[in-house]
C-alpha cells in the first residue's frame, strides 16, 4: 500500500508542483486561446493577401508534407503529453494497479444519490474510490469546489462498474452533482458539501 | 424601384419563377425550407441563452428542456440535412453532366424531411417530450419523466427523415451510376468504384493507372453519403427500439431495468451517431471546400490525389471514431478508450488540417482574387473548422476529458463553433455562389446587408463559442440550470453574441426576400411550367 501511494503522490509532484484540475485548466486555456489568435491572425493574413497584388503560385509539395507531418506529430503527442503531465490519467487507465485508501460506494435511484453517510470525509493524500452503481437510468457523478469548477467527473451507467480514482492533495470541501442530463429532475441531483478533505493523519 | 415593388417582384424584378426548371425548384425549396428551420434554431438557441441567464417568464422549465431536445436535432436535420441534400442533389447532376436520377424521388426527400422535421418538433412542443442529450437517445427509457405519446410522434417525425434520406442516397448513386435515356451505355461499377475510392486503392498497386471517372467533389458527396447510410440504418433501428419500449409502457410493461445493456447500447448508438459529426460532416464540408476552392479560383485543386485519398481514409475514420464519447465510461475498455478515442481521433485533426490546406492552396495559387461573397464565407468556414476540430481533440483526451466532458466546453468551442461558423459560413458560401445559377441570374439586393450579416454571424459565432468555453472551463455543465448565477457574466456575454447571431440572420433572410421577392418565394414552392429535367433552362446555358 505504502508503495503504491509513493507511486502517487510522484505523479502528483510534476517538478514540484501540485498538479490539479485547476492548473490543467489554466494550461489549457493558455494554449488554446494562443493558438486561437494565432490561427484567427493567419486566416486574416491569408485575405488580405489573397486579395492583395501579386501573383498567384503553387505552393511547393514540400510544405504541404511538412504540414502533413507536423499535424502528424502534433495530433500524437498531445495525448503523449497529457499521459505524462496530467497525474489523474496514469491512474485512471491503470485502477486495478493501485489499492484504495477508502471506498465509498454510492447508489444513486429515482434521481436521487443514495449516499454510506452525510459526508464523506477524506485525509490529504489519501486515494479513495468512488464506486457509484445506478438502480435505474444513467446519471453523472461529479466533485465540483465552492467556486463551481470541476474536481473531476464520470458517468454512472446503470448495470456497470462505474468507479473513479482520485487522490486529493489539498484540504477542502466538494460538492456533489449529477453531470449527465437525465431529464429536468436531473438538474437538481446536487449535493452541497457532502464531501470534506482533511488533513493527513487526523481523524472526523 | 419602391420598397413594396421590390418586396414583391424582387431585385429589379430579375427572379422569375415561372422561368425555373424543376431541378431548380427542388433546390430552392429544400435552401428556403433549411433557412427557416435555421431561423428557429437561431431563435431557440436564443431563447436557451437568455434562459441562462434568468430564467423566462414565458418558458417554463419543462419546455426549456424541450427547446434543449429539439434545438439540435431541427439545426441539423430540418436545417442542414434541407440544405445540403438540395445542393447536392443539384451538384451531383451538374458535375456528372447528366440529369437527376429521379427528380420525383427528390421531392419525396424535401417534403420527408421538412414534414419529419416539423412533426417531432411539434411533439416537443406539445408534450415537451426532452429525455434527449444531443442526438443520443438514452436506454433505460424514461417514462416517469416525459410522455409517452410525445415520445412516439417524437420518433415518427424523426423516421420520416431517416426515410428521407435514404431516398437521398439513394437518388445520389443511382445519378451517379445509371445510364440517362438515349445515353450510350455507362459503366455504373466503374462509376460507383470511383466515386467510392475502389479504383483510387486500386491504384496503389497497379502499374498503368485507371482514371478517376467522378469529379473529386462527386467522391466526397458518394463516401459522405456511405455514412448518411449507416447512419440512417442506426438511427432508423434504435427508433424501433425506443418505440418497443414505449409500446411496454402503453401496455403497463416496464423494460428499463431488463431489456439492453446500458453500455453496449451506449457504444452501438454513438457509433451510428458519430458517423454524422464526425463522418458525413467533415466528408461533405472538405468536398464543399474543394468545389468551392475550384470554382472560385478557377484552377485545378492542390494534391487532388492526396485529397481524394483523404476522403477515403476520413470515412474509415468516421468508422472508428465513437469511442471518444465514451471517454468517462469507466466500464468502457481502455483500450477502446486510447486507440478509438485518443488516437484514431486524432486523424481528424490530420484529415480536416489537409482539407484546410488544400483549399487554401488552391485559392492562393489563383492570387489576385476578388473577395466575393463566396470567398469571404469560405474563408469563415475554414476559420471555423480551424477553431473547432483542435477544440474536439482536446476533449477526446482520457485526462483532459475527466474535466471537460459534458462542460460548455463541448458544446461551446467544439460543437457550436464547427456548426454555426464552419459548416453553416460553408453553407452560405455556397449558396451565395449558387445563387445566380439556380435563380437565373438574380442579383443580390444589398452588398452592404450581406457584409453586415457575414460580421453578425463571425463574430456572434466565435464569441458564443468562447464564453460558452470559458464558462465551461469554469466549471459550466451542459444541459444545466444554475438558477443562482453562478455563470452569469460569461452567460450575459454568450447571450449578447447569440442576438448578433439573430440579427445577423434577419438581415440574411431580409435581403434574401428582397432579392427574390415575395411572389418569387411562393413561386418557389408552386408546380414548374417546364417538365424538362435539365438543371438550367436550356436558354441560359446557350
Amino acid at each position: 500500500m505504502i508503495l503504491y501511494h509513493n507511486i502517487s503522490i510522484i505523479n502528483y509532484k510534476k517538478g514540484g508542483l501540485m498538479v490539479d484540475s485547476t492548473m490543467v485548466l489554466t494550461g489549457q486555456t493558455l494554449a488554446y486561446t494562443f493558438y486561437c489568435l494565432v490561427i484567427i491572425l493567419l486566416v486574416a493574413w491569408f485575405a488580405i493577401k489573397v486579395t492583395g497584388k501579386g501573383t498567384g503560385f503553387s505552393v511547393k509539395p514540400a510544405i504541404f508534407y511538412t504540414f502533413v507531418g507536423f499535424l502528424t506529430v502534433l495530433g500524437v503527442s498531445l495525448h503523449l503529453i497529457t499521459f505524462n503531465t496530467i497525474p489523474w490519467a496514469e491512474m485512471d487507465l491503470n485502477r486495478s494497479d493501485y489499492k484504495p485508501d477508502k471506498t465509498f460506494e454510492i447508489k444513486v435511484k429515482d434521481h436521487q444519490f443514495l449516499m454510506p453517510s452525510e459526508k464523506l470525509v477524506i485525509n490529504v493524500n489519501d486515494i479513495v474510490l468512488f464506486d457509484v452503481q445506478s438502480e435505474d437510468l444513467t446519471y453523472g457523478f461529479g466533485l465540483f469546489r465552492n467556486d463551481n469548477s470541476m474536481m473531476f467527473q464520470m458517468q454512472v451507467v446503470p448495470g456497470h462498474r462505474n468507479d473513479l480514482l482520485w487522490q486529493f492533495d489539498r484540504e477542502g470541501v466538494y460538492t456533489i452533482r449529477s453531470t449527465e442530463y437525465s431529464g429536468p429532475k436531473g438538474v437538481f441531483m446536487i449535493l452541497k458539501d457532502a464531501v470534506q478533505v482533511i488533513p493527513a493523519n487526523t481523524t472526523n | 424601384m419602391s420598397f413594396i415593388k421590390t418586396f414583391m417582384n424582387g431585385e429589379e424584378g430579375l427572379f422569375k419563377s415561372e422561368t425555373l426548371t424543376p431541378m431548380q425548384k427542388l433546390t430552392l425549396r429544400f435552401v428556403v425550407v433549411g433557412l427557416i428551420y435555421f431561423g428557429f434554431v437561431v431563435v431557440e438557441g436564443l431563447l436557451m441563452r437568455l434562459y441562462e441567464v434568468k430564467p423566462l417568464p414565458f418558458v417554463s422549465e419543462s419546455q426549456f428542456f424541450a427547446i434543449l431536445t429539439a434545438h439540435p436535432l431541427v439545426g441539423i436535420f430540418g436545417s442542414t440535412y434541407s440544405i445540403v441534400f438540395g445542393a447536392f442533389l443539384f451538384l451531383v447532376p451538374f458535375l456528372m453532366k447528366k440529369p437527376l436520377w429521379s427528380i420525383r424521388l427528390g421531392n419525396l426527400t424535401f417534403i420527408l424531411v421538412s414534414v419529419g422535421t416539423f412533426i417531432f418538433w411539434f411533439a416537443g412542443f406539445v408534450s415537451h417530450y426532452a429525455p434527449l442529450y444531443t442526438l443520443y437517445w438514452p436506454l433505460p427509457a424514461d417514462f416517469t419523466q416525459f410522455s409517452v405519446w410525445g415520445g412516439t410522434f417524437f420518433i415518427l417525425g424523426i423516421a420520416l427523415i431517416m426515410l428521407g434520406s435514404a431516398f437521398f442516397v439513394i437518388n445520389i448513386f443511382k445519378t451517379i451510376s445509371y445510364t440517362p435515356h438515349g445515353w450510350e451505355k455507362q459503366p455504373a461499377g466503374a462509376l460507383l468504384a470511383s466515386a467510392l475510392g475502389i479504383t483510387g486503392f486500386k491504384n496503389l498497386f497497379r502499374k498503368n493507372k485507371t482514371d478517376h471517372l467522378v469529379p473529386l467533389p462527386v467522391a466526397a458527396v458518394a463516401r459522405g453519403s456511405v455514412d448518411v447510410a449507416l447512419n440512417t440504418a442506426i438511427i432508423l433501428f434504435t427508433g424501433v427500439l425506443i418505440l418497443v419500449f414505449m409500446v411496454a409502457s402503453i401496455l403497463g410493461f416496464d423494460l428499463k431495468e431488463t431489456a439492453i445493456d446500458a453500455l453496449l447500447y451506449k457504444n452501438w448508438f454513438w457509433w451510428g451517431l458519430d458517423l454524422i459529426a464526425d463522418g458525413l460532416v467533415l466528408i461533405f464540408v472538405a468536398g464543399t471546400w474543394y468545389l468551392l476552392a475550384m470554382m472560385i479560383s478557377g484552377k485545378p485543386l492542390f494534391m487532388q490525389n492526396i485529397a481524394r485519398a483523404a476522403l477515403l481514409v476520413e470515412l474509415i475514420v468516421s468508422w472508428t471514431v465513437w469511442s471518444h464519447h465514451l471517454l468517462s465510461d469507466q466500464a468502457q475498455p481502455a483500450i477502446l478508450k486510447v486507440l478509438s478515442g485518443e488516437m484514431v481521433t486524432a486523424f481528424e485533426l490530420i484529415t480536416q488540417g489537409l482539407a484546410f490546406f488544400i483549399t487554401l492552396a488552391t485559392l492562393w495559387s489563383a492570387r489576385p482574387l476578388k473577395m466575393t461573397n463566396p470567398l469571404k464565407f469560405l474563408l469563415g468556414g475554414l476559420l471555423g473548422f480551424a477553431l473547432a476540430v483542435p477544440a474536439g481533440i482536446m476533449q477526446a483526451d482520457v485526462g483532459l476529458n475527466r474535466i471537460l466532458h459534458n462542460t460548455q466546453w463541448v458544446v461551446g468551442p467544439h460543437v457550436q463553433v464547427a456548426i454555426l461558423v464552419g459548416l453553416t459560413m460553408t453553407l452560405y458560401s455556397a449558396i451565395y455562389l449558387l445563387f445566380p445559377i439556380i435563380t437565373n441570374g438574380a442579383k443580390v439586393h444589398s452588398q452592404k446587408l450581406v457584409n453586415v450579416h457575414f460580421w453578425c454571424h463571425l463574430i456572434g459565432g466565435i464569441g458564443m463559442g468562447a464564453f460558452m468555453g470559458m464558462a465551461g472551463l469554469k466549471g459550466m455543465l451542459r444541459r444545466s440550470l444554475y438558477l443562482n448565477g453562478e455563470f452569469n457574466l460569461t452567460m450575459i456575454l454568450a447571450a449578447i453574441c447569440g442576438a448578433l447571431l439573430l440579427i445577423g440572420f434577419i438581415v440574411f433572410f431580409y435581403n434574401i426576400v428582397m432579392s427574390v421577392g415575395l411572389k418569387g418565394v411562393i413561386g418557389i414552392f408552386t408546380p414548374a411550367k417546364t417538365k424538362t429535367t435539365d438543371l438550367v433552362p436550356a436558354e441560359q446555358i446557350c
